[in-house]
Parts: C-alpha cells; structure tokens; sequence
C-alpha cells in the first residue's frame, strides 16, 4: 500500500500514521450520554470503501482524508483533510 | 471412531488405507436447539461443550467456508494465561486448564506442548511491571517466575543480551505456556462434537437472521437455506461487526489486520515461546524447524487477509534485535488474520440486545489462546442463559459503564491494543 500525498507526492505506508475512520463527528457539548457512546465507542467497521484520517508524519506532517477499500486496500482519493482532521485529534 | 495405539496398529497392517472421516460432514436440518455461527475454533468448541458438558447435543455449526479456514489456522500457535487485570486473569487460567486435559478430553492429538513462555524485560521499570503481573498470577495460583539475567543466560544463551539500547535484564516466565497445533485444534473439536452429534456444515453463509413478531431471532438465513434455531451464537471473530450488522448492531470493535511469519527450516534453537519486550516480537520454533513469529497489527482497518511491508519490516527489526544470528535466515511464508480489535482490547462474551442472538466476538490477537476458555464459557451462556463467572466481565455493555478491561491503558483507539 502506498499513499499518493497531495502534497508530497507517492509515499510509502510507513511514513503515515492512522487514525480511523473519518465519519464520527465530535458531539457538541452537552450531547447526550448515547450520543458521546456511539462516537467514542461504536464503529461501522465498514468492508467495503470508506473514508478515513491518515497523517503524514514522516513527510509533510498534514492530515489527509483518504478513501480506501478495506477488503483489497485500493486507495481512490486521497485529500487534504482541511481542518477536519486537527479537530478530530483535539489540536 | 476412537483413537488409540490399537486403532493406529490396525490401520498400519492395512495399509492405513481404511481410516474412517474424523467428522460427519453434515447437511443442513430444518431446526436446532442451537445454531453457532463461525467454523472456528472457538465455534467448534462451543458446540463441543454444549453437547458435552451441558447435554445440549442438537446443536449446529454453520462455517462460510471450511472449517478452520479462518483466524484457527492464521495464529501463531501460542497458549499462556499471564495476564494481569481482574476479569483476563482467572478466565485465561481457566482456558489453560482446559489446554491441559484437552487431548484426553478430544481423544485427538492436538500437540499441546508446554515448553514454556517467557516474556523479557529491558528496564528496571518493566522488571516492576512483569514482577508485579507475576504476582497477580501467583495469587491466583498461575505458575509465574521472574527471572533475573543469569536464570535468562543460562536458560536461551545465544540473545543479543548487550544490545546497546535494549539489554536484556531478565524475563517473566510461564513454564505451563507454550504452543498447540492449530489445525488439529479444530479437527479435534469437529472430531469431538460430531461425535456427540453437532451437525457441522460447511460452505454454509450465514446471509441474515429471521425473527418473529416480538423481534427474537428464530433462525437464520443462509447461502443452503433456512435454518431455524431456539438460540444463534455467532463466533465469528474478524467478521463480528458484519454480522452483527444483518441483526441492526453496531459493536465496538474495528477489524484490522495482523500478520505472522515462518522461516525455513533450522536445527532446534529456541527452547519455548518467547518475546522482545522493548519492541513487540513473539516467537516459537515449531516441531518442523521453522521459525514462527510475529508482531503488530498492521495499525489500519482491513478485511484483506494480507498485511504491508513496514509491519514486516518492524516485527523482523525486533527479532534481529534479539539474535543477529537470525539475519540469514531466509522467510519462507507470511501471512495476514484479520482481528477483532475491540475498544479496550478484551473480548466480549454476551447476549445481545436482539432476543435469542448470543456474542463471541472481540478476540483482538488473543484468541487462539483462549479457544477451550472461550468455548466453555460461550456454551455456559447458551445453556444457561447466565454468563460463566470466568467471564462475568466480559460484557458488551461495559464500554458504556466505563468497565473497561484495557491491560495495555491505550483507551477506545483498537488499533493501539
């Protein structure tokens, strides 16, 4: 598995970090118990294609928004991940 | 038919042309009392159990593809019960125990080997760490030994003991650990059960569950048909969260890969199982000579059955990093087992919130291991509708308690456990 990083070009999978899958969203505060559960705990764990945070630690250090086939590792796009990515670590 | 040194004579004076099947390969009723999702090793025993130990002997188990083409033959064959937290530690005993008495239990020669595991330690602060888990072991009556660095030389001499950054300093030991034949695991199981009368039934999907009025689970849908049940357990370890999914679940768990090696063959080296505490790195040699091992996860979610080079390249790293002597020694094969990675790295042994849907699920890289353990347990909560007390914590609710089983202190991120 290699990664085609905006902005670094093609790299290989030991210079990015994972971070899971890009759909939770942070509730707001003062959600509701069931909702913080879902988003800490529960996962869709999808076989198929799906979204996820990837960070380029040993390259450009940005978080990208990948789209990736978990039953053959196809990766079909690969995005800057704007912002979303830095909210979702807590930076 | 039963095995023994008699049966084997008889069999060699023909030839060993006339051994019969070791297991019925069934076909498919209308209806069981219990039907068990998953062909594995954990499937098959808990059929197993229900049929032996808890009378219940109308039992299937339904496999997608043949049995034991999953993670039962993608381990790295390693049995122990070292582990340290309230809910892991007397469970795992509890599997060991079984480990122990397993091939009389089976009549089947499942190669239950008890060469011993040991776990090395790379600073005073690990030292703390392993003496403290040997303690927890001992006041629960496990076997542990902490060894200090002459016990470690004389037991393996060839480590890199002087590692400049990593010297080894001593070991935590489990003589009682040591390794099982995987394959012959789950023949054995399938060996045992069937000859109770587990229906076991291959090439068989489970493709959704049927239910009734009130919402309890009546059966399930299959690739060969219906099949009705009074209860459905699923052991489907690295495909939990798809099948939990046809029954409306989401679980808490993530399915990743993690890969093991063998290497060529070489004359007999490492005496029991053993592992690089500064990095992760396992190891065992097996009666063949090769060299089995493995390391991490490869970190990203998958369903592919096949890891990436980095892991390989980290887990061949650590094993360099404790005998330089491997370094030409050439890999023979690799392979990847896909895991369920639950949120604090603890399985889940529970009924569902679905009536009649029973889980088995959230091995993480644990569960050969803990196949006897699991099946025991599983089939207690079949039968009785009670969860065994070995595995009370074990429930699919504790990440809402907070009740967390997290021996590594890594939090709801499953690809760190």
């Amino acid at each position: 598995m290699r990664i085609v990083c905006p902005f670094c070009g093609e790299r290989e999978l030991g210079e990015f970090t994972y971070l899971g899958d890009a759909k939770p969203v942070r509730p707001e505060a003062g959600a509701s118990e069931d909702e913080v559960f879902d988003y800490v705990y529960l996962r869709d764990n999808v076989a198929g294609e799906t979204n996820e945070y990837w960070y380029h630690g040993g390259g450009c250090r940005a978080w990208l928004k990948v789209t990736r086939n978990t039953l053959t590792h196809e990766i079909s796009s690969v995005e800057p991940a704007a912002g979303a990515g830095a909210a979702k670590v807590g930076a | 038919m039963k095995y023994s040194i008699f049966s084997l004579a008889r069999a060699a004076l023909s030839g060993h042309k006339n051994w019969q099947r070791t297991w019925r390969d069934a076909t498919p009723k209308d209806r069981y009392d219990v039907v068990i999702i998953g062909g594995g090793g954990h499937g098959l025993a808990t059929a197993w159990f229900l049929a032996s130990e808890y009378g219940i002997k109308n039992v299937a188990v339904l496999e997608k593809g043949w049995i034991g083409s999953g993670n039962a033959g993608r381990n790295t064959t390693i049995i122990r019960s070292n582990y340290g937290l309230p809910g892991n530690t007397g469970f795992y005993e509890l599997s060991m125990k079984l480990w122990e008495r397993m091939e009389q239990d089976l009549n089947y020669n499942t190669m239950v080997s008890q060469r011993g595991v040991i776990n090395l330690y790379h600073s005073d602060a690990q030292r703390d760490a392993y003496a403290r888990r040997g303690n927890t072991m001992r006041i629960n009556g496990i076997d542990a030994e902490l060894l200090d660095l002459a016990a470690v030389r004389k037991m393996i001499p060839f480590l890199n003991f002087d590692n400049a950054r990593f010297p080894v300093q001593g070991g935590l030991l489990q003589r009682r650990g040591g390794t099982a034949r995987h394959d012959a695991v789950v023949w054995g199981y399938a060996h045992a059960a069937s000859a109770l009368g587990v229906d076991i039934i291959q090439n068989c999907e489970v493709t959704g569950f049927t239910c009734d009025a009130k919402g309890k689970v009546t059966g399930v849908e299959t690739s060969r048909g219906k099949i009705g049940a009074g209860k459905v357990g699923m052991a489907v370890a690295g495909s939990s969260s798809r099948v939990a999914a046809m029954a409306g679940l989401r679980l808490p768990i993530e399915s990743h890969v993690l890969q093991a090696f063998v290497s060529e063959a070489i004359k007999p080296l490492i005496p029991g199982v053993m592992t690089f505490g500064a990095g992760h790195f396992y190891v065992s040699q097996s009666d063949k000579g090769g060299l089995v091992f493995g390391g991490d996860i490869d970190g990203y979610n998958s369903y592919a059955q096949r890891g990436n080079m980095p892991v390989m390249e980290d887990v061949c790293e650590g094993g360099m990093a404790l005998m330089p002597m491997i370094g030409r020694v050439r890999l023979l094969r690799q392979w990847g087992g896909i895991m369920d990675m639950s949120m604090d790295g603890s399985p889940i042994i529970d009924k569902t919130p679905v009536d009649g849907l029973y889980i088995n699920a959230g091995w993480c890289y644990g569960g050969f291991k803990a196949t006897p353990g699991s099946g025991f347990v599983f089939a207690h909560l079949l039968a009785r509708d009670v969860p065994h007390e070995e595995a009370a914590r074990f429930r699919l609710d504790r990440f809402r308690r907070g009740a967390m089983i997290d021996e590594k202190g890594q939090g709801a991120q499953p690809n760190l456990h």
